[in-house]
């Protein structure tokens, strides 16, 4: 990653290290709640053209940060970049360029697909027509159906098309899969994928280490308020320094070995023990897993014991020592 | 089709999800009129009610004589009780006055009651004619029917102007706290729509309610109670805008930082329940103390009804109706300063 500072002087700082165009730039970001410090010190820098994910458990700051950069919110402290422009001075043009989706809107119950997104198309100069719009999100039978008879799913989906009624140079998608069914989530990733082949910019958040990994070129992961980890999902999982990821428990009663015992087996990177379970991050799977079971004096006495590819998810635990979802 | 402009699109998006709100229609079309209806019936009869009164049987005189007497009398319908009867019958208002035959007469009434006292007087002198007592002093009645003196001509401003309140305040302070719970007024700020518009939207959404609501409940109540408009209709319809618009602003107040709907709930029965009680809606607001006057004088909704009354029953004009017409507009002013001012759209 390359880190330039931002520039307060002009207005045209939009240009990275690696001569990339940057979509959005922000430093040193932080907001306050009372004795909550939502976002502590924030810098990100997404290039024009990728879809960006800030991955995080709830609570971590992501909605904070988001609104803050859509200009929704303000920060106590910091800068925010996007388009060449700053909020302050460039909010009108700001606004017709962004597409935005809020975590947890609810359009009018009463009014149909169709009608809603007139109305969103009607607030910028240029876009899609609605029947591109509805087409472009699978909505063309859902035209005529009112807003509070939609599922879970076209409901995201229809606010996916609202937020992209302007055709937006830059789109913020805050959670956009949240609390969906797995096939519903599955119908948004690929319009989200469809979306990126066209070049536009995706700042997306979630707290589904598989979305970031579907859906990221890059991936901040956020903790409270800070970004922790930097990079794309391939380099973060790659920075655990091995690619398995073992999980075991034993039967009460019986000892797990010590974190230093199971750290010095053979083709361990790293252990960690938390609630009874053990992790191990493993390189090289036929050296460890022979010698974990060795390190057990009773091979009975395992009632959990499975391997899995890294993933982002084993990064946050790396990282945390918490698991991602129930953070 | 195109998208017209983002200010037309939110108003007809806005009458669009009122005309698929059946409460809502209920409320605003067909209750008034519906309340209209009842009153009319109650007070359908012309001039003042008749008295009833009794006649003691077991008085120390006959009664026969006095009844028959007293059934010449027109507006007074005359019923023979006894004394269990009597009483019953003056305590629940079944009989106003009771009349014991005898020497002297008794007039047994309810003197805070003023069918009571009329009865007594319109009792004693048909009596005291037929006794054979003769005017002191000649006198002639010429009986006029005055327009718009019933009670159901002087009540229909009266709905008007609390219909044009109540939708007023709740269409605009409903659909903006709900849409503030919803998060919809952050989803809207996040796009290029000018804030204005929206609140402009709410109001000229208002006037097209206005136009149908102030049409149904005049459109009925004219024909069919003979209410008379003595005044200009385009004045009348521009009080009626005046108070939409100044309520609509009172709404927009009441709902500039309420987080939930009972919050915006709560607020609008604070405002609008003490004018249901003093703006004069279905009993004069003249009933009540002479050191309230004032402050009940200012109140919107006493001087929509006032401004309304005006045209209606007396053909007011514009000169006339100035008090009301500046009390209106300084809270229109007003509600619309401070609730821009504290208007939050998150
Ligand atoms: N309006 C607010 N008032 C008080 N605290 C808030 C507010 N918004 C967020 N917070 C707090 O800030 C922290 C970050 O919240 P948020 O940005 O919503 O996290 P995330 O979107 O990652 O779940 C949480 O502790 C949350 O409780
Ligand atoms: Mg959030």
């Amino acid at each position: 990653m390359t880190t330039i500072p931002a520039s307060d002087t002009t207005r045209d700082a939009v240009r990275g290290g690696a001569d990339e165009l940057v979509a959005l730039r922000c430093t040193g970001l932080v907001k306050r709640y009372g004795d909550v410090l939502a976002v502590d010190g924030l810098d990100l820098e997404v290039r024009a053209g990728e879809c960006f994910g800030l991955l995080g458990p709830n609570g971590a700051g992501k909605t904070t940060t988001i609104e803050i950069l859509e200009g929704l919110n303000t920060a106590d402290a910091g800068d925010v970049e996007l388009l060449g422009r700053r909020w302050a001075t460039d909010a009108d043009a700001l606004r017709q360029r962004l597409g935005i989706q809020l975590q947890e809107t609810q359009l009018n119950d009463k009014l149909t697909a169709a009608e809603l997104l007139r109305l969103f198309r009607s607030f910028y100069r240029q876009g899609p027509s609605v029947d591109a719009l509805l087409q472009m999100v699978g909505l063309e039978a859902k035209r005529d159906a009112w807003y509070g008879k939609l599922s879970g799913g076209q409901k995201q989906r229809l606010a996916l098309a609202c937020a992209l009624a302007g055709d937006p140079e830059l789109l913020f998608l805050d959670e956009p899969t949240t609390g969906l069914d797995p096939q519903s989530r599955r119908q948004l990733w690929d319009l989200l994928a469809a979306y990126k082949q066209r070049g536009r910019t995706v700042l997306i958040t979630t707290h589904y280490m598989d979305e970031a990994q579907v859906l990221c070129d890059r991936v901040a992961i956020v903790d409270h308020g800070k970004v922790i980890a930097l990079g794309t999902p391939l380099e973060l999982i790659a920075s655990l320094g091995a690619e398995h990821v073992v999980e075991f428990a034993l039967a009460e009663g019986k000892d797990l070995p010590s974190v230093a015992v199971l750290s010095a087996l053979p083709g361990v990177r790293r252990a960690s023990i938390q609630d009874g379970r053990g992790t191990l991050i493993v390189a090289h799977l036929h050296e460890a897993l022979p010698a974990l079971l060795a390190s057990v004096a009773d091979p009975d006495a395992f009632t959990l014991l499975t391997t899995h590819s890294a993933t982002l998810e084993d990064v946050f635990v790396a990282l945390t020592g918490r698991q991602l979802r129930d953070a | 089709m195109s998208p017209r402009h983002p200010l037309i699109e939110l108003t007809v998006a806005r009458f669009r999800e009122f005309l698929r709100e059946p409460e809502a229609i209920f409320w605003v079309f067909a209750f008034p009129v519906l309340l209209a209806c009842a009153l009319g019936l109650a007070f359908r009869s012309q001039g003042t009610p008749d008295v009833l009164v009794g006649v003691l049987r077991d008085g120390t005189a006959p009664h026969a004589e006095m009844v028959s007497a007293l059934e010449q009398v027109t507006g007074v319908r005359v019923r023979v009780v006894d004394r269990t009867q009597a009483d019953v019958a003056l305590r629940n208002g079944a009989i106003h006055l009771l009349v014991v035959p005898g020497t002297p007469v008794t007039y047994e009434l309810d003197a805070s009651r003023p069918e009571s006292r009329v009865g007594r007087f319109v009792v004693d002198e048909a009596l005291q004619a037929g006794a054979g007592r003769r005017p002191a002093l000649p006198v002639a009645d010429r009986l006029v029917t005055m327009p718009g003196s019933r009670y159901i001509d002087w009540v229909v401003p009266g709905l008007l102007g609390m219909n044009i309140m109540g939708t007023g305040m709740w269409s605009v302070a409903f659909s903006v706290v709900n849409a503030r719970v919803r998060k919809l007024l952050k989803r809207l700020i996040a796009t290029p729509m000018r804030r204005r518009d929206y609140l402009l939207s709410q109001m000229a959404a208002r006037l097209i309610f206005l136009v149908l609501e102030v049409g149904l409940l005049l459109g009925f109540a004219v024909p069919v109670f003979g209410i008379p408009i003595h005044g200009s209709w385009l004045l009348l319809a521009a009080l009626c805008v005046l108070g939409a618009v100044a309520f609509s602003g009172l709404g927009l107040l009441v709902a500039s930082r309420a987080q939930t709907i009972e919050g915006v709930s709560g607020l609008m029965n604070l405002v609008m329940v003490p004018m249901w009680v003093f703006s004069g809606v279905f009993f004069a607001s003249e009933n009540f103390p002479e050191a309230m006057q004032p402050f009940i004088a200012l109140l919107p909704l006493t001087a929509l009804n006032q401004a309304l009354r005006g045209v209606m029953i007396d053909g007011s004009g514009v000169m006339t109706l100035l008090p009301q017409i500046v009390i209106l507009a300084t809270w229109m002013l007003l509600s619309f300063t401070m609730a821009l001012r504290l208007f939050r759209w998150r």
